[in-house]
């Protein structure tokens, strides 16, 4: 039994405590949710793993098993197949493939922060109505369909289209470009659609700064780029890789954008897993091609998630 | 402190501007009367009747609508669940990693997940038996995955910021945690879940690639059904259809702001 005083010392571990109570309804409300993401987030990569190391086969699935009962021995005969992986490696376009996803995804996060730093640091500055105004106008597109996004820059990007007619207008070219199809597009489109993920966490930390600060290094004569460089971009790192992250790691998997606004051989890898799935239709190879890209981004994705923890 | 610089108002407004142009044209370009998407020939809402007696679309929308209703509920309850244990539950064994199921689909490549769920649902079928094919439920099945975790940081977000002085207090009045959760916590979080199911519906209504691996032949979702179309190049049925969901989009979040709006002047009159 726990004294009142007790509770008054103590509150937060007594509410924890008390939620224990119940040892058996505790562990069937941890279980439910934990045992559908066992089931549908964590065995699924099992799975991809274990079909990345069989074969290709003409049959329904098209995958050879890995396990079979051939008669030979009791224990069945074990199949594991590195081929797709020696392939992976041996082959140019696979590697050129996961090169330029991380090239297209890192130089798009770099724009991307360029563009959203300036809109976070506005609303973080402005006054309480217009500040929730202006976040509204971010959220928003936020609630918009990302391929209809995607889908309206293939209007304006045509070569008859809104950008090219302003631009002969303006006298800046004389015959129209072909932007559309292009990795310039696709660039465009992942700072486009993934610029409200940069500005939210840059915002969460740029609001919580301290403007003194910047008024203290500007009393102390600090021109405005020098008080930007040493204080507030400083202070804003957390927001910065934050949002670099958020909008990085799915952006190296991007299918969407490349397939609508890119080249035909603007090479992505999402897109290349894709095509390895659906047209050519070998599972095992597309397996192996998602287990690499899974190594690759292991590794952001777990800084994320060491990040994340700090902060709570 | 002094006032925003030009430079910086200047960079900001053409930041926003960036972000709503193709919106804006996309708009414009849906009362078009020209079949040619880029020529204007005059005002005409000729794409939205084409669009209305579009069987293809409208069937797709139905599909996409269930799914998104049915894959929004299921993941606002799992979802409610695993942010409440992960802020109020203190330490169990397996926390860590739930943690990082909770968190891990928010940033993985679609293109991972759906290929993992469907080799999953592939292999379960030849196991058990079911799933049996590809269908409604696979696509549920996948879409309250990914969704869950949308939801489960939103609640856990709001439980870490709310003032756990109610909760106490019904402990001390003798309230059964089951007792104590569904007339103090679920109420107090309740605009939190809301705000999750529609995160989670429209993040349902608009996956292209998930459900492109986890969907079986006669089951395409209106994104599917969209992209095919559009991939062939630019299309006004999809301006018109782009201009209704959005437009949706925008009086449900103004109703939103509204509502908060007059809920806190209520509070504030109270005081």
């Amino acid at each position: 039994m726990m004294g009142a005083n007790e509770s008054i010392v103590q509150p937060r571990r007594s509410l924890l405590s008390r939620f224990g109570e119940l040892r058996l309804g505790r562990t069937a409300v941890i279980l439910i949710p934990m045992l559908w993401l066992a089931a549908f987030f964590f065995i699924p990569f099992l799975v991809v793993f274990k079909i990345s190391l069989a074969e290709a086969a003409i049959a329904v699935p098209p995958y050879s098993p890995l396990w079979e009962w051939d008669g030979d021995n009791a224990f069945g005969t074990l199949r594991i197949n590195f081929g797709n992986y020696l392939f992976l490696f041996e082959s140019r376009f696979y590697l050129d493939a996961y090169l330029s996803s991380i090239k297209i995804a890192a130089i798009s996060t770099l724009i991307t922060l360029v563009v959203g730093f300036p809109m976070a640091y506005l609303i973080a500055k402005s006054q309480s109505t217009m500040r929730t105004l202006l976040l509204a106008l971010v959220i928003l597109p936020f609630w918009t369909s990302f391929l209809l996004r995607v889908y309206a820059w293939m209007a304006l990007l045509k070569k008859n289209g809104p950008v090219n007619e302003v631009l002969m207008a303006l006298g800046v070219i004389d015959q129209p470009l072909q932007i559309l199809q292009t990795d310039f597009a696709v660039y465009l489109g992942i700072v486009y659609t993934y610029l409200p993920f940069m500005i939210l966490p840059l915002y969460t930390t740029l609001e919580k700064m301290d403007l003194s600060l910047i008024e203290a290094a500007q009393d102390l004569g600090a021109k405005p780029y020098q008080s930007f460089f040493l204080v507030t971009l400083p202070l804003a790192v957390p927001g910065i890789i934050a949002g670099c992250l958020l909008v990085f790691i799915p952006a190296v998997g991007e299918f969407v954008i490349p397939a609508l606004l890119g080249a035909s051989d603007t090479l992505m890898i999402g897109r290349v897993l894709w095509d390895e799935f659906f047209l050519n239709r070998d599972w095992p190879l597309a397996s192996s091609v998602a287990i690499i890209m899974l190594i690759v981004l292991v590794g952001p994705i777990m800084f994320m998630r060491s990040r994340n923890k700090e902060a709570m | 402190m002094k006032g925003t610089s030009w430079t910086l108002r200047l960079s900001a407004g053409a930041g926003f501007v960036f972000l709503y142009a193709p919106i804006i044209a996309l708009i414009i370009y849906s009362f078009n009367e020209s079949k040619l998407v880029t020529v204007w020939g005059g005002w005409s809402i000729k794409w939205y009747v084409e669009l209305f007696q579009n069987e293809q679309i409208m069937s797709a929308a139905w599909v996409s609508l269930k799914i998104a209703f049915i894959s929004a509920t299921l993941a606002a309850v799992l979802g409610t669940l695993a942010g409440f244990v992960l802020s109020r539950f203190g330490r169990f064994r397996g926390k860590t990693m739930l943690a990082g199921w909770v968190t891990a689909p928010l940033v993985m490549p679609e293109v991972i997940t759906g290929l993992s769920l469907l080799l999953l649902f592939v292999a379960m079928e030849n196991m058990f038996g079911w799933p049996a094919g590809r269908g409604l439920t696979t696509i549920v099945i996948a879409h309250t995955t990914f969704c869950l975790a949308y939801v489960a940081v939103v609640v856990q977000s709001r439980l870490a910021t709310l003032d756990d002085t109610l909760e106490e207090a019904a402990m001390d009045l003798g309230a059964k945690p089951v007792t104590l959760f569904f007339l103090i916590t679920l109420p107090l979080i309740a605009p939190a879940i809301l705000a999750g199911w529609l995160l989670a519906f429209t993040l349902s209504l608009d996956d292209l690639v998930i459900a492109s691996f986890v969907s079986g032949p006669g089951n395409s979702t209106l994104p599917m059904v969209i992209f095919s179309k559009v991939r062939l190049g630019v299309t006004p049925e999809i301006n018109a259809l782009a201009t209704l969901m959005i437009g949706i989009v925008m009086i449900a979040v103004i109703a939103a702001v509204f509502l908060m709006r007059r809920q806190q002047k209520q509070v504030a009159q109270e005081d």
